[in-house]
């Protein structure tokens, strides 16, 4: 059997994909920023927090990175609603996005935190820094700039990962893929188009974080 | 009408995980495999091997793994094959698994010094010999920790094959739950059931990398 492969009877849904790989996009930015808010707040409290903190922060970490994203986001959109937290599709995405890449971004930024010499926290000290100020201005920095490219790389698998909210029908771009899919039947070609959009997706926005890590940490 | 208890909520689940295990141990081994093969195009004197599988990488790294499940379980079928869900999920999570851990194992690879090359080299050993005897046990050494870490990515990768109908961990946890509409229960069991599996793996691969810290 010969099949003759058909890319133009995608045309007609172009704007159905466009909207899909905007969805993606967006939901990537807007869980990337609170995500990386949550992990800074996590990785906080298991190096400087109270001990109860650090260990609550611990499980968190471990139960989210020893469990599949798709069931994450299954629990938050099936399961929190049968205990009165209710949410829309968009809602219950951003959020499973949020605690995964919050979980994986911890530990991340802890191991930068620990990569940060004693004797800056020493010296923070001794110009009467609080412990904030100390966190803020001297560790902070430091210990994104040291894990950086680990970041990077983790946005863009989560990014990768995000096609899985398509199955509780948040409109990303594997969501239009299908919607595309049953109305023209033409499944490998629509899949394909967006595994390249997904692919070039990718391409771009790695750029695009080498970009911005080098207009914040210009020297490394 | 059946009852469903807890009991037999948990048994089912529990049937259910052997399906996970199963798919995982056999997708790990042949994607490690196939990486090795990917692995020593990556790492060969030929340029064109090299820029082919780099562009093998990229794709299987840079998509969803989603994507790919789709486009071998519709792709396929173009060619007039019938492909059940278990061969579209095993064939796209050794493609997946081949792509990273090539990746991880190029990383080892290239760790080891560029004067074992050489030396060996100079003792007239071919590129397969050197690969066997000199580079692959040193970087053996290496790759463990990161091996057994990426094996839990597996787990949770065969997490995604429920979407193509292969009734594993959480597919019989939406099947469950459309059964009991006791969605809260169903998926923190299904979530605790991963975390069993993965939790041991990934607590290995950190007490192997500390150790291998400590010898150097």
């Amino acid at each position: 059997m010969t099949y003759q492969m058909s890319f133009g009877d995608l045309l007609p849904y172009w704007d159905v994909l466009a909207r899909g790989l905007l969805y993606t996009i967006i939901l990537t930015v807007v869980s990337t920023v609170t995500g990386l808010a949550v992990g800074t707040a996590g990785a906080w409290a298991r190096s400087f927090g109270p001990k109860w903190a650090g260990y609550a922060v611990g499980a968190y970490v471990e139960l989210i990175r020893n469990t599949p994203f798709i069931v994450q986001l299954f629990f938050v959109f099936f399961g929190l609603p049968a205990i009165g937290v209710k949410m829309t599709e968009s809602e219950a995405a951003f959020l499973a996005m949020v605690i995964n890449l919050g979980a994986y971004s911890t530990e991340i930024i802890r191991a930068g935190i620990q990569a940060v010499p004693k004797g800056h926290l020493e010296a923070a000290a001794s110009l009467a820094m609080s412990r904030l100020e100390t966190f803020r201005y001297v560790v902070l920095k430091q210990a994104f700039m040291k894990v950086y490219p680990a970041l990077s790389s983790q946005i863009v698998i989560v990014m990768l990962g995000s096609a899985v909210v398509s199955q509780i029908s948040a409109e990303d771009l594997t969501y239009a893929a299908n919607f595309v899919q049953s109305r023209n039947f033409r499944a490998f070609e629509v899949y394909l188009v967006a595994a390249l959009l997904y692919l070039l997706l990718a391409i771009a926005m790695r750029a695009l974080l080498r970009g911005i890590g080098r207009a914040l940490f210009p020297k490394a | 009408m059946i009852e469903f208890s807890f009991a037999i909520i948990l048994e089912n689940l529990l049937l259910a995980t052997r399906w996970t295990i199963l798919l995982s141990l056999i997708a790990f081994v042949s994607g490690g495999l196939v990486g090795l093969l990917v692995l020593f195009g990556r790492v060969s004197k030929h340029e064109v091997l090299r820029l082919l599988t780099a562009g093998y990488i990229e794709f299987f790294q840079g998509t969803p793994l989603l994507m790919q499940l789709f486009l071998l379980f519709f792709g396929i079928a173009l060619f007039g094959v019938e492909v059940s869900p278990w061969v579209a999920a095993w064939l796209a999570l050794t493609f997946w698994t081949s792509a990273f851990l090539s990746e991880i194992w190029r990383g080892c690879v290239e760790s080891v010094p560029r004067g074992q090359w050489e030396a060996s080299g100079t003792l007239a050993m071919t590129y397969l010999e050197q690969m066997r005897y000199v580079i692959l046990p040193q970087a053996m050494r290496i790759a463990v920790a990161p091996t057994v870490g990426f094996s839990v990515q597996v787990i949770k990768g065969t997490a995604l094959a429920s979407i193509i109908g292969f009734v594993e961990l959480t597919k019989a946890g939406t099947m469950l739950n459309n059964a009991t509409f006791r969605p809260f229960l169903v998926y923190s069991l299904v979530a605790l059931i991963y975390f069993c599996l993965c939790f041991p793996l990934s607590w290995c691969s950190k007490r192997l990398e500390a150790r291998l810290n400590v010898a150097r």
